[in-house]
């Protein structure tokens, strides 16, 4: 996510967010691209926006809430400023990426899924980034990191502020 | 086309740019601009090139020259070396393991000889982001070829001859497929290419799209031609951002040469295509799933029929087909259904494009010719188990797959073998296990995976499998009773019968396929409280081996629970009753004294 969302006063992410919906309005299947494009703008998706995305939508909140649960990429809570995935995925299994992850839930002191307290991390699980070649990796926002031993992890953290 | 004397092609392949292509790339440009060659030699940066293990990879042609593993402190020496002096840089050539003989040539490693680069032909040959290189590659003949002397229905009819059947999973033939949308009545028709590839373990669709983009864009325009379409979608993977990104830029400029959008090439045949990118849930490849995700819905499948091809997206006729499938198009077109039937076999013809992984030597993307035996991809294209341990199994078709054992490595790798060994062809994962993984663990594993992304609309699934999850969850902590074997078979029998849509129906293959090649293994769990492999953590203990341990109490200091006791300098030990094996110890000790037993 790029720095600059966080210097945005609330008003002009309001002001994008109608932008989008008018780009979109009266086009079909819009839902998901402009639920993906309003969660750009916030980092998340927060409850007057998937509201104000419903009546836009003339849908039912309930209906744009369920768009939102099912799909993974969504998410209704803030996350942090950097997010890790740790490749869960089936070369980096047998390559042990559950010992990975252990470390990195305890070098953070989150569980999976979870967020640090100072908005640092996000942990997400992920199955297979694509890179099985060089498993066990992870990524950190757009950074890959593979060929991942335990010991490597504290160091790779101290990476990202 | 610029003149110059020698191309240097730089893998931009997700393996590649994760061992540092990029900054190999920056390097190689200073360095022609410093040694004044910049004018006389092109750097073109290419998709994948299947050898990821070796990554970063750097190929100099006229000579084809291939270099692996290059850094960025290489690139002077490789300049001065290679393109000042004319001589190959020995040091950074592959080794071929069994001969120990540096090998110049890719051609020449066995990795690439035992392979039929068919679909994969232009990856990591030309630059995907530039449509004159594919042009250049005969790209395009293929539809122009359709444009002007084929109707419709020669094309299906080429298609159903060539044999071709699906990659994304259930190996439909094309052509039979093809025929349906095209019968169906309607005046509007969908195309759409199934992009979503979300089994974990598999890159072969992200690869395509990445290194060659146009030739999935060609095989989409001629599939809209043969069942008369004028519109089409690509559903591809949100964690995909290079490929979307390479779809993009290849759409626009198919655009503006004329070979997208209205009266393509001059003919009356108008077609354009969207790209939606989906939002991260695996039962979307499902195809009724993803087309409900298109529409803006929660992505949950419906029972079929009607099929697709009668009632797809918006209730139109549509026709979906994986990227793999549409890739195929092109080329049987171009060189007919004939050229095609020499590959493969019988029943399943053409090539296979895999995602050879896991504890195997040379890992990456290799394409082969349907039929062959799966020792030949493991040990001659593989070159066999990491660190030579003992092969144990080998995953094919992901979570709806199934776990081959040593007996079926002479299996020839096609549809109907593979089906009746209990695996699939699926899209194309094949993962290598060694005598340190347990069965029991990757079953649990995959239950795991499809536990969470079963959508939940049917019991059999939803519930079935989280009941399986618990069975293994007890066997893997020594619990249970050999009779729960049969249960669980059962169970899993049943689920397979009963489930709505393909997640489910294939779910319970990973579990039957272990309980049949492996259950010696299951035994042990529970009969014996051990894991041969030594995996499950319940079944093991943490040990600290006295004549190894220097008494510096590192261990003692992170153990959460106070679990291990001992003075300083003296060796310690770890109270079974109190640990909660969580390995910290282990993690800190430095001299390896702490095992598992
Ligand atoms: C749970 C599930 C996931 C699937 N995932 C994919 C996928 O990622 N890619 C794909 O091409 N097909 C996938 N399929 C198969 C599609 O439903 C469909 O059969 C396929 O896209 C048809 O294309 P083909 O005839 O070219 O193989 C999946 C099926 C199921 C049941
Ligand atoms: S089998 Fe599973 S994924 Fe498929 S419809 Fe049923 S619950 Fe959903
Ligand atoms: S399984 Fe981890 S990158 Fe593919």
């Amino acid at each position: 996510m790029c720095a600059c969302n966080h210097q945005l006063t609330p008003d002009s992410e309001y002001a994008r967010l109608e932008e989008l919906l008018k780009e979109y309005k009266d086009q079909r299947g819009a839902l998901i691209p402009v639920l993906q494009q309003a969660q750009e703008i916030f980092g998340y998706l927060p409850e007057p926006v998937l509201k104000r995305i419903a009546e836009s939508f003339r849908l039912p909140l309930s209906r744009v809430y369920g768009v939102t649960t099912f799909y993974a990429q969504f998410h209704l809570k803030p996350r942090g400023r950097h997010v890790i995935r740790v490749c869960q995925g089936t070369a980096c299994h047998v390559r042990g990426s559950a010992r990975i992850l252990d470390r990195v839930q305890r070098e953070l002191g989150i569980e999976s899924g979870g967020t640090t307290e100072d908005l640092r991390f996000t942990i997400e699980p992920v199955a297979c980034l694509g890179a099985c070649g060089l498993a066990p990796v992870m990524m950190i926002d757009d950074n890959t990191h593979g060929r991942l031993t335990v010991d490597m992890i504290p160091k790779i953290l101290d990476m990202y502020e | 086309m610029e003149l110059v004397r020698a191309h240097i092609l730089v893998c931009g392949g997700t393996g590649c740019t994760s061992s540092g292509s990029k900054a190999v790339q920056e390097a190689l440009h200073r360095e022609l601009k410093k040694q004044g060659l910049d004018k006389e030699v092109k750097i073109v940066e290419t998709g994948c090139h299947g050898f990821c293990e070796q990554g970063p990879l750097v190929i100099v042609y006229p000579e084809g020259t291939f270099y692996c593993q290059v850094q960025v402190e290489d690139i002077p020496e490789l300049v001065e070396e290679h393109l000042l002096k004319g001589r190959i840089l020995q040091r950074l050539l592959f080794t071929e393991p069994l001969t120990q003989e540096r090998v110049p040539h890719y051609k020449e490693i066995d990795f690439y000889r035992k392979q039929r680069r068919l679909v994969l032909r232009n990856c990591g040959y030309i630059d995907p982001e530039k449509i004159d290189e594919y042009i250049a590659r005969d790209g395009y003949v293929a539809l122009a070829k359709v444009l002007g002397e084929m109707t419709p229905e020669d094309v299906i009819e080429e298609i159903k001859a060539s044999g071709l059947r699906g990659r994304g999973g259930a190996g439909f033939p094309t052509g039979l497929k093809w025929g349906f949308a095209a019968q169906a009545p309607g005046e509007k028709k969908y195309v759409v290419c199934n992009a979503d590839e979300g089994d974990p373990g598999a890159f072969m669709d992200r690869s395509i799209l990445e290194g060659d983009p146009h030739c999935v864009l060609e095989g989409m325009l001629i599939g809209a031609y043969a069942i008369g379409s004028d519109e089409g979608y690509i559903y591809a993977r949100a964690e995909y951002p290079l490929a979307i990104k390479r779809l993009k830029i290849a759409l626009a400029q198919a655009r503006e040469l004329g070979l997208m959008g209205d009266n393509i090439l001059g003919t009356d045949f108008c077609f354009d295509l969207h790209i939606k990118e989906g939002a991260g849930a695996f039962v979307c490849g499902e195809e009724t799933a993803l087309m409900a995700s298109i529409e803006g819905q929660r992505g949950m499948p419906r029972s079929r029929p009607p099929f697709p091809a009668n009632s797809g997206l918006w209730g139109k006729p549509t026709n979906i087909n994986n990227v793999e499938t549409w890739a195929n198009v092109a080329n049987i077109i171009r060189n007919g259904a004939k050229w095609y039937g020499q590959f493969g076999t019988e029943k399943s013809k053409g090539t296979k494009v895999f995602a050879l992984t896991g504890k195997v030597k040379n890992t990456g993307l290799v394409e082969v010719p349907m039929g062959i035996p799966m020792r030949e991809i493991i040990y001659e294209i593989g070159d066999g188990i990491l660190g030579d341990k003992k092969f144990k199994a080998v995953q094919i078709g992901g979570p709806s797959g199934g776990c081959l054992s040593e007996g079926q490595l002479d299996l020839a790798v096609d549809y109907e073998s593979l089906g009746s060994a209990g695996a699939i062809m699926g899209s194309g994962g094949l993962v290598v296990m060694d005598e340190e993984t347990c069965m029991v663990d990757v079953a649990k594993f995959f239950l795991d995976f499809t536990r969470a992304e079963s959508c939940g609309k049917c019991t059999p699934c939803r519930e079935g499998i989280q009941r399986m999850r618990e069975m293994l969850q007890d066997f893997s902590e020594g619990k249970g009773s050999l009779e729960d074997l049969d249960k669980l078979e059962r169970l899993a029998q049943t689920i397979k019968d009963t489930a709505l849509c393909g997640l489910g129906q294939t779910a319970p293959n990973p579990v039957l396929t272990t309980l049949r090649y492996f259950r010696d293994e299951y035994e042990a769990h529970i009969r014996d409280k051990r894991c041969p492999a030594g995996v499950c953590r319940a079944l093991l203990t943490y040990y600290i081996v006295p004549e190894l341990c220097r008494g510096c109490t590192a261990c003692a200091r992170v153990c959460p629970t106070g679990a291990i006791t001992g003075k300083v300098k003296e060796p310690h030990v770890i109270d079974p009753e109190k640990c909660i094996k969580c390995g910290a110890c282990m993690e800190a000790c430095r001299f390896d004294s702490i095992i598992l037993k």
